[in-house]
């Protein structure tokens, strides 16, 4: 009995260690991005405005009044997170790109995963900052009460599946000829099941549907998640070898 | 330059005369659908571009899971082969579907799973031909092109999913069909046999194709090798 425990713990400051070592190259990662933000302020003024620029055409677009309003919410809301989204995507691997800072990057003695979950992360935040304004902002304007559990849980897994991917789409876009066009048409026709997901199951809980008939969107938007971000973390090493 | 192999040869014979053969089978051996008509005949050769489409984007993603790994320049080509074939022949099925949907949906086209799948299909491997467009660099080009050739299979399955939670109507010839399917049939013994000869003669033109292609994608790099050699 006395045995066991010195030798799990003469085992586990390795792992732990270097478990810890990783987490603190992603925080310090995502640390970077959102100094840089915090200084700036380019990139969340740009997606905020622009979000609200696109709610703002779809009030005209499609006579949001009170009868239509209840069923196309969920679709203006996610266009408007998706576009939004694209947009900070493309800028915060352009920055990187810019001024040879990914370079710099893979220089640095960390694993390239960890790259890739800081730069996930760091726009996660910024897709949910944007979120998190935009979404009062909406129930004032058009009155209607989207702080409910339910929603903001799904907002949150749909920005996730969409960023996980992104992050992965948006560091090869940058490296081509034709960067800034290129990446929504990379990433829309993927991202495509978790909006779609993510649209279901928004509405549902906005109809105040039965949780049977939400739950195969939130599992599909949960597989998606994981999936994607799995995946990404697979191949990430490719796209930014050089 | 190496010359064209004999083996290659002799299955271009023999797809065309398969393909003779089955076009012969469709029009002359099936009898004809008693609801639908003569337009049922298409079925045949939809299913099998579809099987071929599918197939086709299988090998790309396959081809990229081995490029990624060893670096071969032979699997990037066949990659981009099998994503050129699977485009046209995604494009084959869509079309002789319309062409079936018009007098049996009464419309062109609907917003059914396999349709919708099929053309977000379609989108995600024509932005990977933009996506290779875009760079030089060959290396970097067959990278990026296995890596998103990867991430667009895996989502096609989930696009499928997320479109089936709507309902369907199309019809699933093989298996259980959902309620509400319109345009279901059940085949005689004549009609599986064309049916199934159909696949094989896609599949023999699936593998022919792909040779042909890999072909010339080699040719290709060899010229520019020549180039390179001449500006030099």
């Amino acid at each position: 009995m006395d045995g066991a425990p010195v030798v799990s713990h003469a085992k586990t400051p390795g792992l732990l260690e270097g478990m810890r070592l990783y987490l603190r190259s992603i925080a310090a990662l995502v640390w970077k991005d959102l100094a840089a933000e915090l200084r700036s302020r380019e990139l969340l003024s740009a997606m905020l405005v622009f979000a609200l620029l696109v709610i703002l055409i779809f009030n005209f677009a499609l006579e949001l009044d009170t009868r239509t309003r209840a069923t196309v919410t969920a679709g203006v809301l996610w266009v408007t997170f998706a576009f939004a989204g694209t947009l900070g995507l493309n800028r915060s691997m352009a920055m990187e790109k810019d001024r040879g800072c990914l370079d710099g990057l893979l220089l640095a003695p960390v694993d390239r995963s960890a790259i890739y979950f800081g730069k996930a992360i760091g726009n996660l935040i910024f897709m949910i900052l944007v979120e998190v304004i935009v979404l009062p902002i909406y129930s004032v304007l058009y009155n209607i009460n989207l702080f409910q559990g339910g929603l903001l849980l799904v907002i949150l897994l749909g920005s996730l599946g969409y960023v996980a991917v992104g992050t992965l789409l948006s560091a090869m876009a940058v490296q081509t000829r034709t960067r800034d066009i290129l990446l929504p048409i990379l990433l829309f026709p993927v991202a495509i099941p978790v909006l779609i997901a993510a649209v279901k199951s928004s509405t549902g809980f906005l109809q105040g549907l039965e949780m049977a008939e939400i739950s195969p969107w939130l599992n599909l938007l949960l597989v998606y998640d994981v999936v994607f971000i799995a995946v990404a973390f697979m191949v990430f090493d490719y796209v930014v070898e050089e | 330059m190496e010359p064209k192999p004999r083996l290659l040869t002799i299955l271009d014979a023999v797809t065309a005369a398969l393909f003779a053969i089955a076009v012969g089978l469709v029009f002359f051996y099936a009898p004809t659908e008693a609801v639908m008509g003569q337009v049922q005949r298409v079925f045949y050769f939809h299913v099998a571009a579809g099987w071929v489409g599918m197939l086709s984007f299988l090998a790309a993603a396959f081809a990229g899971i081995v490029y990624l790994r060893t670096g071969r320049r032979h699997w990037d080509i066949v990659g981009v082969a099998a994503v050129e074939i699977g485009i046209a022949f995604i494009f084959i099925n869509i079309v002789t579907g319309s062409i079936w949907a018009r007098p049996i949906w009464n419309t062109w086209w609907t917003w059914d799973p396999r349709l919708t799948t099929a053309t977000i299909m379609e989108l995600i491997y024509a932005a990977y031909l933009m996506l290779r467009q875009g760079i030089e660099d060959p290396d970097r080009r067959g990278r990026f092109g296995a890596v998103y050739a990867i991430v667009g299979f895996i989502s096609v399955p989930l696009t499928f999913m997320s479109a089936r939670l709507f309902r369907t109507i199309h019809p699933i010839v093989i298996g259980s069909n959902q309620p509400g399917a319109e345009g279901q049939f059940d085949m005689t013994p004549r009609m599986l046999q064309t049916f199934m000869f159909s696949l094989l003669t896609f599949t023999f033109v699936f593998v022919d194709l792909l040779w042909h292609r890999v072909r010339l994608g080699k040719l290709a790099d060899h010229v520019e090798q020549l180039k390179l050699k001449l500006a030099a």
